[in-house]
């Protein structure tokens, strides 16, 4: 395993790879909860090209800075995000209605090499990290285990569209007012005792993704780690968005978690 | 009359640029990411991100926070280091036609004027002296905020650098104009400005600032009025090209800066929202100068009747 890019991939012309700004209408805009939107567009391009775990850039009103979100799922000419309003950028994307028009950079990043989706895989998602997953566990179906933990029953959501991939979801809260009481890596410790695990794939904060690499690496699992760092450009060329990385010769650098990731194997990631 | 196609080209110290829109450095990288949505000849010339002589890590994370109408970043310069440039990029960004400006920053006036020297038997057509990043511990700002520093490292390098000079400056001093007149007299074939203002934000949860590096640059429209105001005030002092920097996002505030008195413009920060901003500025000059019938664009430079 291992890999590992720096500096973003490049195609044969020596660019970077390629990534569409485009101005798309929403087509559905729901709320989940209020702090919570979950927006489809309708975008050929972007729908066409996105990987799972890939990113798309958002761009908010008159804000120096789009916003990098997720995509949680990417089908025919549509694609899916889900955001949590965080601040006043969030907010005022989260206002927009279905037929407006956003204006949206992607897909953008290296996501999930998923390997052979015939093998069993768990996926390891936390808050609102578990949205990038659905688009990356559709194809492994019923062989996908999907452990998800929250803080509290209240903030669950999209359950139903995992189990609607034919994914295995088990869950944990903090509080214990859903399925275990106790942290997502609990979970994911008794499946891999309970049989073997080809691969891990994770998104949520940093404490659980730290907690899923070591258990990761005790036992020997190749795992895919999606992490987050505030980003400015998206596309590799501010390098704002830095990440701390162990290269193949156990020098240490700062890769960026938009070109070079979101996605990295947990073996490079330096804590 | 006969409508003519106003003269968008620009002199920068000897050096021809197709328009006079370039990119700031260390907004652009190498032209690799924004080159892959428009030819890069159809930029002025891009500043490319800042040089050191041996490759530099950067500052630990998180390097860039939003604030009103503009941006903080702490980078740190991360950059391959001088020779990785000459070998890896420069041969690629030169094969795109583009007029390519060398940033360069050193913790020793040395330092610089190995990598001027070093420089001038590339392709780069420009060099452009860093006196001014304010998020790297020594060097960078350390040069740029005296006159006395200015005018030894201008004529140290100037002595080391077979290409046209430019001297960047950093808008973190009492007096710009003072420091703009050291550096010319002492060899800057033109003036860049400004960089980024320093700058801090605090997360009022966790008391903590929110760059790790505790302060970063300011960028963004939030600046241009200070930008516009030293260019001004630098004009009225020395006579050589000024690109000119700070919030500039449209073509409306790039026709502001060349009235104060630059002869081109940079955009940096207004790019991340839309990277066709250079391009769309370029094109919205063209079609300002044909509504007024004017035939070059450097009709607008330092243009502003002052009260």
């Amino acid at each position: 395993m291992g890999r590992l890019i720096l500096r973003g991939e490049r195609c044969d012309n020596g660019l970077a790879m390629s990534f569409t700004v485009t101005t798309c209408p929403l087509v559905e805009a729901r709320a989940p909860r209020a702090d919570l939107a979950d927006f489809t567009v309708r975008c050929p391009e972007i729908a066409r090209a996105a990987r799972p775990g890939q990113f798309i850039m958002v761009r908010c009103g008159d804000f120096t800075l789009r916003r990098p979100i997720s995509i949680c799922d990417a089908d025919g000419d549509l694609v899916r995000f889900v955001f949590e309003v965080r601040g006043t950028g969030t907010a005022w994307l989260a206002e927009r209605t279905v037929g407006d028009a956003l204006d949206i950079l992607g897909p953008q990043g290296n996501g999930f090499t998923l390997g052979d989706t015939s093998r069993p895989a768990v996926f390891v998602g936390g808050g609102i990290g578990i949205f990038p997953l659905l688009h990356a566990c559709k194809p492994f179906g019923a062989r996908a285990a999907v452990l998800l933990g929250f803080r509290t029953a209240g903030l669950i959501s999209m359950v139903e569209d995992f189990q609607a991939a034919g994914a295995d979801v088990r869950l944990a809260t903090d509080d214990g007012t859903a399925g275990h009481h106790g942290l997502v890596t609990d979970l994911l410790r008794a499946r891999c005792d309970a049989g073997a695990v080809d691969a891990i794939f994770a998104c949520g904060p940093k404490p659980m993704l730290r907690a899923t690499a070591a258990i990761a690496e005790e036992r020997e699992i190749p795992c895919q780690l999606s992490l987050e760092q505030r980003m400015a450009c998206g596309v590799g060329a501010c390098l704002g968005c830095a990440q701390k990385i162990r290269r193949p010769d156990g020098t240490e650098t700062y890769a960026h978690v938009c070109s070079d990731g979101p996605v990295f194997e947990a073996s490079v990631v330096v804590w | 009359m006969m409508m003519t196609t106003p003269n968008l080209t620009v002199n920068i110290a000897g050096v021809t640029l197709a328009n006079p829109v370039v990119t700031a450095s260390g907004t652009f990288g190498f032209g690799r990411e924004y080159g892959t949505l428009y030819p890069l000849s159809e930029l002025g010339a891009i500043a490319v991100k800042g040089l050191t002589l041996k490759e530099r890590p950067g500052n630990a994370p998180p390097r860039v926070a939003e604030t009103p109408a503009g941006m903080l970043n702490s980078v740190g310069l991360q950059n391959p280091g001088v020779e990785a440039f000459i070998r890896e990029e420069l041969p690629w960004l030169k094969a795109q036609g583009a007029v390519v400006i060398a940033n360069i920053a050193g913790n020793t006036i040395e330092d610089y004027c190995a990598m001027a020297e070093r420089l001038s038997d590339t392709a780069v057509d420009l060099i452009e002296l860093n006196i001014s990043c304010p998020n790297v511990k020594a060097g960078g700002v350390a040069f740029g905020t005296s006159c006395a520093s200015v005018a030894a490292i201008t004529a140290a390098v100037r002595g080391a650098c077979r290409k046209p000079l430019i001297v960047k400056l950093s808008p973190n001093v009492t007096d710009i104009a003072e420091i703009a007149v050291s550096a010319v007299d002492h060899g800057a074939d033109a003036l860049s400005l400004i960089n980024t203002l320093l700058g801090m934000r605090i997360d009022i949860a966790t008391r903590r600032p929110v760059l790790a590096n505790n302060v970063g640059g300011l960028s963004g429209p939030a600046v241009r009025p200070i930008a516009v105001r030293m260019v001004w005030q630098v004009r009225g002092r020395v006579s050589v090209p000024i690109i000119g920097m700070g919030g500039v996002a449209t073509w409306e505030d790039a026709v502001e800066m060349l009235l104060a008195g630059a002869n081109a413009v940079a955009v940096g920060t207004a790019l991340y929202a839309d990277p066709f901003a250079s391009v769309k500025i370029t094109r919205g000059l063209r079609e300002y100068l044909e509504r007024h019938g004017m035939a070059d664009v450097q009709e607008l430079v330092g243009a502003v009747q002052a009260h």
